[in-house]
């Protein structure tokens, strides 16, 4: 219980006390938990990540890739991560700023990556999902298609899918849409 | 007769307060003015003026609670009126917590509420620590845990980790989802706090984005279509809004197009507000039950009439009524309402002298820590640019990178080793500087 006696004569105290105080920094669990995640990164050598906001912004950073293998060798591909307070509760937001021809990517950006939606589970961390991402390059799935016309084509035409994604990399057109370069 | 009405009122929570018995919690002085004497000097706040809310408001105006206030960023729409009771038609767009307080102080006289028209993080944090007790009537876990995190930063420790009575902020936290709800006592450093088991929420469904494109085969996967790939390729780079009317009106079409395509029947504009707002319906009842466990919890913390609840009511009403009380236990190593480890520092020590004692410590043995304190990094292990970016720190003062204050608390994240195993962990300190008066806590022994 509360001791009514001692907040009757606590009135006083708290003025004293509050005037030397320097208003306080929040840090949220959530933030705790990145922070941790960030300092024991292990980034596949594809990757690298930067800190738009400086060095005490963790909760919004970029993630770059450069495959070292398959359809999209020699791309570079930019990721953004949102992470809210309910980290780990909730997953980051991730958005790719690139615009690519992928099965699994739409032209706003949108992932289809199970581990951001549907899958995910607080245990999982920020190196799982750069691993999930990079695996969306090794080895893109025509089974989930967000781009339905990418799926359509890797999957009824292998060498017809290759030379698009050369094509969108170098900067050209896919059908009707135009893909700046990416190389 | 006014008058009469009013001597009726408190009858029953005299009883409470003046008799003995035998369930009360150690301290308790029975007192036919104790009633009074907590209406004079208990400060409530409550957080949140929504369906937990007006109850809760009510419900603890009349437990004799007079000093009040209230806290909510929200406006009050027509959907509220169906259960939020302290409002009516005319009030549609006015402030929930504004309009709630003016209700129930004419309502209940001598009561005195002091709306807060705000989000709860625009208040500073000293704001929170005016208040003896704070009531939660929430719908979210992120502002749970906001000021869950707030109530625990004013916790402190002894030198043997027992928390200081008097820096403790006790909470009671309500929550209802349809006919389902629970109502909890959270005393920092005694039971768990929010943190502790937020692992009790389960996940929100989500569905893949895929199947949503692809192969809608529910009302809600055209409604999800809608708002998460729809609206970005129609409205590029504008923000959506789910209180945004204009916003909620074009999801719907667009849901009921693509339900249309694919024959699927069932999208309606409620259905739309309840996936996207991730609205389940409230139940007027079950919030009135939630908010009287959690009335009557505040008034035993204050006065000590009877044992609180240990710790974690649940309450089902969905078929017959189930109420369970689960005893919750805390976590030793939380990072938020945990006592952390103390460590005395000479205020000559380095960051990297520091980081190497984390090394040694023998509760620790902190391999590899990086540091960050309120926020700031002080300095990251990885990746490579951060700790590039941190490196210069190493050689500063601990003293002067927490801005020459005598004691603070920092957090570390390494690998640490137990057993001959090593894991990785995130760990608390408490740090206190040898030979630096503490103006807070010191005042009295200069004095003499």
């Amino acid at each position: 219980m509360i001791n009514l006696f001692k907040i009757k004569g606590q009135k006083r105290e708290d003025a004293a006390n509050a005037a030397g105080r320097a208003p306080i920094k929040k840090q949220s669990a959530g933030e705790l938990r990145l922070h941790k995640d960030i300092s024991e990164l292990n980034l596949p050598k594809t990757t690298t990540i930067s800190f738009p906001n400086g060095k005490d912004d963790l909760m919004n950073f970029e993630i770059s890739i450069r495959p070292d293998e398959g359809y999209y060798l020699g791309g570079t591909f930019i990721f953004t991560f949102q992470v809210s307070p309910s980290y780990p509760h909730e997953p980051p937001k991730v958005k790719c700023k690139t615009k690519v021809y992928h099965p699994n990517i739409d032209l706003e950006g949108n992932v289809c990556l199970n581990i951001l939606r549907e899958d995910w589970k607080p245990v999982l961390n920020i190196n799982t999902i750069i691993y999930g991402l990079n695996l969306l390059f090794s080895q893109p799935n025509d089974e989930d298609p967000l781009n339905h016309d990418a799926a359509a084509v890797l999957r009824d035409n292998p060498r017809m899918f290759e030379a698009n994604v050369r094509r969108a990399m170098a900067g050209g057109y896919v059908g009707q849409i135009y893909f700046p370069r990416c190389i | 007769m006014a008058d009469l009405a009013t001597k009726g009122r408190w009858r029953d929570v005299d009883k409470l307060l003046s008799r003995p018995g035998n369930i009360i919690s150690s301290g308790f002085e029975p007192s036919s003015t104790l009633r009074e004497e907590i209406g004079e000097y208990v400060r409530v706040l409550v957080v949140g003026a929504g369906g937990l809310g007006c109850e809760l408001l009510k419900d603890l105006a009349l437990s004799g609670f007079k000093n009040i206030d209230v806290i909510d960023m929200d406006t009050i729409e027509v959907s509220n009126l169906n259960r939020q009771f302290l409002f009516r038609l005319q009030d549609v767009g006015k402030s929930k917590a504004e309009v709630a307080a003016k209700r129930v102080m004419e309502r209940v006289s001598g009561v005195n509420i002091v709306p807060h028209f705000c989000r709860i993080e625009e208040k500073d944090i000293e704001f929170y620590n005016d208040f003896n007790i704070i009531v939660l009537g929430l719908d979210s876990i992120e502002a749970r845990s906001y000021i869950n995190s707030v109530a625990c930063s004013f916790l402190e420790y002894d030198r043997d980790d027992n928390p200081l009575a008097e820096t403790v902020k006790p909470m009671v936290d309500g929550g209802t989802e349809g006919f389902k709800g629970h109502a909890r006592v959270i005393l920092p450093g005694t039971t768990p706090c929010f943190e502790c088991n937020i692992w009790l929420f389960p996940p929100q469904v989500k569905f893949p984005l895929c199947t949503l494109a692809e192969t809608p085969r529910t009302a809600a996967h055209c409604i999800e279509y809608a708002h998460l790939i729809k609206w970005d390729e129609v409205h590029s780079g504008k923000p959506f809004d789910a209180d945004d009317p204009e916003h909620m009106q074009w999801v719907y079409s667009e849901a009921l197009k693509r339900a249309e395509l694919f024959g699927i029947t069932g999208v309606t504009y409620s259905l739309t507000q309840g996936v996207v707002k991730n609205i389940i319906p409230a139940i007027a009842s079950t919030n009135a039950i939630v908010s009287a466990a959690c009335a009557l919890e505040a008034l035993k913390i204050v006065s000590g009439c009877s044992k609180t609840l240990s710790n974690y009511l649940t309450y089902n009403g969905v078929e017959g009524t189930h109420i369970k009380v689960t005893d919750f236990v805390k976590d030793n190593d939380c990072l938020v309402c945990g006592p952390g480890t103390l460590i005395e520092l000479d205020t000559s020590v380095t960051l990297s002298q520091f980081i190497e004692l984390l090394g040694k410590h023998p509760g620790l043995q902190l391999s590899k820590p990086s540091v960050t304190h309120r926020g700031n990094n002080l300095y990251m292990q990885s990746p490579p640019i951060l700790e590039e970016m941190t490196r210069p720190n190493l050689a500063l003062r601990m003293f002067d990178l927490l801005g020459e204050v005598p004691k603070d608390t920092v957090h570390v994240s390494g690998a640490s080793e137990k057993n001959g195993k090593k894991t990785s962990c995130s760990r608390k300190l408490r740090i206190v500087f040898k030979g630096v008066a503490d103006m807070t806590v010191g005042m009295d022994t200069t004095g003499n």
